[in-house]
């Protein structure tokens, strides 16, 4: 696949101050127009990640953001799909740039998040399968973390002392980054000490809802060397994919999985081909990885993610966090930005901080979260109703 | 009455979900409307079915806080409550549910035996609004006796 650069990267700190998610979009486009020296006039195209969290300018998202760092007559598109929008977004700036429409653009994603719970839209839907959920079951999300963190205990022998140690592991990453909501430290006790929220996660070991705002300058690679970048990091490989029939688990927000009766193959899951997809793209396996950016909406749902973007074979994720193979320092760290759990999720935004990371990592300037000699980078998440989401970044 | 009609029968002894199954095909859907996922289905018929009432415990969590709107919380105050993922015997889908009140998760194991039952989701001056939920079988079934 045709690679792009990623010519500069910029955030807003995660937090919940309630504010005009267009101010986080735009603080953290302007730092990665810095970043990347690039002018705001020279910028083509914006593909803007879109809220349904605030507004009706939180759907028309890139023109909101455009709007809000003035209006130039660049072209615009602004999408939605759950957690992977920002994959989708840099999809498509990504296409756009490849089939030569622009040589430059923004992607841009930012949220503000209410508190408690993610609710469904207002309405009475009896067809919407998010609507079913919470009014004939009460499944919010975190009851879906819960039923795979209750299968992974039965079928691997996972503890909770082991869901904790993620969470453990990524707050003591997320010390380290300036752009996480969460920076203290937790021990185990801590977590053990947090309110049961879906037997067996609790509070500290679910993601939070959060305020955020995150940016990408992109470009072609003849673009980057024209001006005098000969070595950006390079997006190598994304991955959008859908699940693939049927899928044997039951995915947010359905009340049921597919059914395996007629075709009786219940091995490769939708969250296996998300990674595989964006594999393939990039010409690089597992093996060739240096560090991954995984979401972890809950502490045992990071492991989860071990085994589907394969670092190790299924059941054994335990195992490589027991041996802080996926702490920094170790062979290959998973989530040195903190993930999630030092971040908790501002929707539209997430899939773009990967990225942010990514880009981090991969010019060696994350400080003391730097994987040492980071040259692969992978992240991944899912948008619920089935959107995959993964970015492989290289240098 | 149901809280949502179409998804489910309300046979006091045998409820059953009911389901699609693609004719030709024969994979199951729930709900029904949700029959697209099967690509191979494209074009079939898609019948309604009564799907298995009887399936195996497949995975289980709480609910310790109060769900959003559009939950009702029944009564004056929120009680926590036992989710549980079935997986039904002869479609091989997994169906989530609430588990019967009375039932804690420490009486809950992966494999178990677990049945459908009609159980009051929450009430008004004028109904009781009613939906499935799941019900280990050892448990239902001492407590017919």
């Amino acid at each position: 696949m045709d690679e792009i650069a990623i010519l500069g990267v910029g955030m807003h700190p995660w937090g919940k101050w309630g504010r005009n998610f267009a101010e986080y979009g735009v603080k953290a486009a302007r730092d990665a127009l810095s970043d990347a020296e690039v002018g705001w006039d020279e910028v083509q195209f914006v593909s803007g990640a879109n809220s349904v969290r605030c507004g009706y300018p939180g759907y028309v998202s890139a023109s909101t953001f455009a709007n809000a760092l003035g209006f130039t007559g660049c072209q615009l598109a602004s999408s939605y799909a759950a957690c992977a929008s920002g994959a989708t977004a840099l999809s498509i700036a990504r296409a756009q740039i490849l089939s030569g429409v622009c040589d430059v653009a923004l992607v841009v994603g930012a949220e503000s998040t209410p508190k408690g719970f993610f609710a469904p839209n207002a309405g009475e839907r009896h067809e919407d399968p998010d609507w079913l959920r919470f009014h004939l079951v009460g499944a919010t999300n975190p009851t879906y973390f819960a039923l795979y963190a209750r299968r992974r205990m039965e079928l691997y022998g996972d503890t909770s002392e082991d869901f904790a140690a993620v969470k453990v592991k990524n707050s003591r990453h997320g010390v380290f980054n300036p752009n996480a909501r969460y920076t203290k430290e937790y021990d185990v006790d801590d977590i053990a000490n947090s309110p049961m929220v879906a037997d067996p996660l609790r509070l500290l070991e679910i993601c939070a809802t959060s305020d955020g705002g995150a940016a990408l300058v992109v470009s072609s690679l003849e673009w980057a060397a024209s001006r005098g970048v000969d070595n950006p990091v390079r997006v190598s490989g994304i991955s959008t994919v859908s699940p693939t029939y049927p899928n044997s688990v039951i995915e947010l927000p359905y009340l049921a999985s597919d059914s395996w009766a007629a075709v009786g193959d219940e091995t490769m899951t939708f969250k296996d081909n998300i990674a595989s997809r964006a594999y393939e793209e990039a010409s690089v396996s597992p093996d060739d990885l240096d560090f991954a950016e995984v979401y972890d909406l809950s502490s045992a749902y990071e492991l989860d993610w071990y085994e589907h973007i394969g670092l190790c074979e299924r059941g054994d994720a335990a195992k490589l966090l027991r041996a802080g193979d996926t702490s920094l320092g170790g062979r290959i760290p998973v989530n040195p930005s903190g993930g999630l759990g030092a971040f908790g999720e501002a929707v539209p935004a997430q899939a773009i901080a990967q990225v942010c990371e990514m880009v981090w990592q991969l010019r060696g300037e994350a400080g003391q979260r730097q994987v040492d000699g980071a040259k692969v980078g992978l992240s991944i998440n899912h948008g619920m109703f089935g959107h995959g989401s993964s970015v492989i970044c290289t240098r | 009455m149901a809280a949502v009609e179409g998804l489910f029968t309300l046979d006091p002894d045998e409820p059953r979900l009911i389901g699609g199954r693609a004719r030709s095909r024969g994979s199951y859907f729930f709900p029904k409307a949700l029959a697209g996922s099967d690509p191979a289905c494209l074009g079939d018929e898609i019948d309604e079915v009564l799907l298995s009432r009887t399936g195996e415990l497949w995975s289980f969590t709480t609910g310790e806080y109060a769900p959003p709107a559009p939950y009702v919380i029944p009564g004056d105050e929120f009680e926590p409550y036992v989710v549980a993922a079935v997986r039904l015997a002869e479609e091989n889908l997994v169906v989530l549910g609430q588990v019967i009140p009375g039932v804690s998760v420490d009486e809950l194991s992966m494999g178990m035996e677990m049945e459908l039952v009609i159980d009051v989701l929450y009430s008004d001056d004028e109904h009781d609004y009613l939906v499935w939920k799941w019900a280990p079988v050892a448990k239902n079934r001492n407590g017919e006796e």
